[in-house]
């Protein structure tokens, strides 16, 4: 299976890196709490926790972002001193974040030159070229050099970002939720592949995920983290999903489903053949045929880029369509604030700060706006002057019945935490009558905790006959959520299939763009 | 101008021409500063000020010493100076780039206009100009052929920029800053730094810009020297997807515009003067809407730059 040449040489080059008694204490909040974790070389070690569990703090003390408040990191067991990131790049530890840290405008060759701290201050492209192309061919994975980053697919990037660690000499490698952003073959791809590099011995990996499978198939050994506590660790071989989510969790989850009550109905939402330049305007979206009906959860997959962002941007109205048209209910439709209430949709768009939110104003005021100008339903008096007790009161009544967390509701609505955002938008869109919910990557970035609480909504509210179309970038949502199942790709819907009917490899094999 | 008759209405695209070349210089030096400028991420608006205190300072300098190079050297070292303060006042959270642009706009001219009372009188030597005309009888295609050393200097300047920015660890360096701050920290460059003598390169070449406006075309040192140059390259720029060589094609077209007016009143068409005159304002104008588009990102636009985020 191994593919690599390097393999050959004989001496281990893979790094091993030891922290003991990891605390890390911000103000009154303690991150990590005599955190222990021995990453053994060659091997390949997960590092399994909830949001907030302290995932990220420990890997940044590990890789000089920041100072322990008190314990040790051992490199090849020899104690070390991390002041900032480059010693720990002078040591062979490098780190692959989550969002990428590529200059998108410059091609692969180019990112790879200039991360180089030797990199030549006239660059020879032949010889640089040819050299990089040599290092490729040793490599497991191929990517094109001279494309700019940005034309690149995010699985490519991702390969590109783990070899750029292996081109500066990483020797350990913390991958940060490596697979976020790829498609379940992608992933596997990636993920054997750096596999076969700890085996042959030329690299230690530490991975943080929340993926039991991404465990089972590929790591070594497992440490879980809960609450910045160390919850458990072991050999994967000996442990269960179960006994990792217990871990995680620390009781097992009660698994609450909501009842799905048949309750399909009219169509309310219809697109057809919808056409719309894309973000870089080089390609374009098209939407043949799309509807929603009433009572039903429409789930749209897909990975990342390939024209989701796109769409929601049309139905929100904030992307003018080029042709086609949008009809709610019948009614053509252009998303304009009256047909909104006209129609009673709602929106739940993914960055809901940045989407659905004035982040400087209050959790009150941002919570009123939908209705605070509604005369009709006695928010307002007058349509000129705002009424602040009855905003204030509607804000105390979403707040409590949302569990939405706030120190006060006229704080503004950015010093929220991302969940709390995300219940706060959910809470104003869902109060009232709804006809048409459209929801776009409800749960990213959510606990587990949240996640349960949203999702739960959103059935409920399908229960009650509200037609949803969701948009998730998790596969898993769309399964746990939909009714029925699209997939989009390269800006059109390519696979339709019903839940019940659904197949993940065949909705994989069409996220991936083989159809 | 005994000859004006002999080639009639060829006289008009001759002129635009010969005036291309003189009239884009300035534009082109504003451009390619602000070209670097822009790619490192930062936008400056001062570039206009800074083109005036050019202009004055190059002119002061090359009455006083007799050598109009010097005042091409003077004028330069006045941009760095002004690049440097605008670069450091930027590094501090919370100034905006532009505003501090708009504000070093206003000192710098106003600057210029204190110091450079007493040398609206004086004559400065002019720079050099090499002939390329020499095969021709005709004085309307020597003149038009008289070629000054700075446009000579400023093509090559743009051919070692679009290299240097493809080849070099310096030009690379420019646009990771430009184009990611997070990317540039995470390899350890220093964001704030390269914006800072980015903004010093782009005051740097302004400052011959001006000085080139006021020891060559027009020539001499008022108060009404520039006529917006400075702010139309940081259109120009734009509209030159932030690529050198585009930005040397760009102030020729610019130059051309405006270059129309003078042609046109020389063949006796006055009809219409200031709106010639206004030609280019209006190519800025209609380029810039033409080139760009509500549905789409602007593409190769340095991502870190505050006008295109």
């Amino acid at each position: 299976m191994n593919t690599s040449p390097l393999a050959s040489s004989s001496n281990m080059k893979a790094a091993s890196v030891e922290a003991i008694n990891m605390t890390m204490q911000f103000g009154d909040f303690k991150a990590l709490d005599n955190v222990n974790i021995n990453i053994r070389a060659g091997t390949f070690h997960a590092l399994l926790g909830e949001n907030g569990a302290g995932k990220s703090t420990l890997v940044k003390c590990i890789m000089g972002f920041y100072h322990a408040t008190s314990g040790d990191v051992l490199v090849n067991e020899k104690e070390v001193k991390l002041s900032d990131p480059k010693d720990a790049q002078v040591l062979g530890l490098g780190m692959v974040y989550q969002h990428f840290t590529l200059v998108p405008s410059l091609t692969a060759a180019e990112n790879l030159i200039i991360s180089r701290a030797d990199a030549p201050s006239i660059i020879d492209w032949k010889a640089e070229s040819k050299k990089l192309q040599d290092f490729l061919a040793k490599m497991p994975f191929k990517i094109p050099l001279h494309q700019p980053v940005s034309q690149l697919a995010a699985g490519e990037k991702q390969k590109l970002e783990i070899l750029k660690q292996l081109y500066l000499g990483s020797r350990f490698l913390i991958l940060d939720e490596p697979t976020s952003v790829l498609t379940p073959s992608e992933a596997s791809e990636v993920l054997s592949h750096v596999k076969s590099l700890t085996q042959a011995g030329e690299i230690s990996v530490l991975m943080i995920t929340h993926k039991f499978r991404e465990v089972t198939d590929f790591a070594d050994e497992v440490t879980v983290l809960r609450r910045g506590q160390q919850a458990g660790n072991g050999l994967v071989a000996d442990l269960t999903h179960d006994d990792m989510a217990l871990m995680m969790v620390g009781q097992a989850s009660e698994n609450k489903t909501v009842e799905r009550q048949n309750t399909t109905g009219d169509i309310i939402l219809d697109l057809t053949s919808v056409t719309a330049p894309d973000r870089s305007g080089t390609k374009q979206i098209n939407i043949d045929h799309l509807n929603v009906k009433s009572g039903e959860i429409v789930g749209i997959a897909g990975v990342s880029g390939n024209g989701q962002t796109e769409l929601m941007e049309i139905l929100t109205g904030q992307r003018q369509p080029l042709d086609g048209r949008i009809s709610v209910k019948d009614e053509t439709y252009s998303a304009t604030r009256g047909e909104v209430k006209k129609y009673r949709v709602r929106y739940l768009p993914e960055e809901p700060l940045q989407n659905a939110c004035a982040g400087k104003m209050s959790v009150a005021e941002n919570l009123a706006f939908r209705n605070f100008d509604d005369t009709a339903i006695g928010q307002t008096r007058s349509p000129f002057w705002k009424n602040n007790s009855q905003i204030n009161a509607n804000a105390e009544k979403m707040v409590s019945e949302f569990n939405i967390k706030t120190t006060s509701i006229h704080s503004p609505i950015e010093a929220l935490s991302g969940g709390n955002i995300q219940r706060a938008v959910l809470a104003r869109e869902l109060t009232g009558d709804v006809d048409l919910l459209i929801i776009s990557n409800p749960c990213f970035g959510l606990d587990f905790s949240a996640v349960a609480s949203i999702r739960e909504r959103i059935l409920d509210a399908r229960n009650n006959g509200v037609a949803i179309l969701l948009l998730s970038e998790d596969l898993d949502e769309i399964l746990e959520l939909s009714d029925r199942i699209l997939v989009m790709s390269d800006g059109a819907i390519t696979y339709e299939t019903d839940a019940t009917s659904a197949n993940i490899s065949e909705i994989g094999f069409h996220m991936a763009g083989q159809h | 101008m005994s000859d004006v008759a002999d080639i009639g209405l060829w006289g008009v695209p001759l002129a635009i021409i010969g005036g291309a070349i003189r009239v884009s210089t300035p534009f082109l030096f504003v451009s390619l500063g602000e070209c670097i400028t822009e790619r490192s991420g930062r936008i400056n608006l001062g570039l206009e000020g800074t083109l005036i205190f050019g202009a004055m300072s190059g002119y002061a300098v090359a009455v006083n010493t007799g050598s109009a190079w010097i005042g091409v050297l003077a004028a330069a070292l006045a941009g760095i100076c002004f690049g440097l303060f605008h670069g450091w006042v930027c590094k501090f959270k919370g100034v905006n780039d532009i505003a501090i642009g708009i504000a070093m706009m206003l000192l710098g001219t106003g600057l210029a206009y204190f110091f450079g009372k007493p040398y609206i009188q004086p004559v400065a030597p002019d720079l050099p100009s090499i002939s390329f005309g020499w095969w021709s009888d005709i004085e309307q295609v020597q003149a038009a052929l008289q070629v000054n050393a700075l446009f000579i200097i400023g093509l090559f300047l743009a051919l070692l920029l679009a290299w240097g920015f493809k080849s070099t660890k310096v030009g690379l360096t420019i646009r990771v800053v430009g184009d990611s701050t997070d990317a540039a920290r995470a390899i350890g460059l220093n964001p704030d730094r390269v914006r800072l003598l980015s903004t010093a390169a782009g005051g740097a070449l302004a400052g011959i810009a001006g000085a080139y406006l006021s020891l060559y075309y027009p020539g001499s040192w008022n108060e009404g020297i520039s006529s917006g140059q400075g702010l139309m390259a940081v259109a120009l720029v734009i509209f030159a997807r932030w690529k050198p060589m585009n930005c040397f094609w760009a102030s020729l077209l610019f130059g051309g515009a405006g270059a129309l007016g003078p042609a046109l009143q020389s063949v006796g068409i006055s009809q219409g003067y200031y709106l010639f005159f206004a030609a280019p304002y209006v190519l800025t104008l209609g380029l810039l809407i033409a080139t760009s588009s509500p549905n789409k990102a602007m593409e190769s636009a340095p991502g870190e730059l505050s006008i295109t985020k």
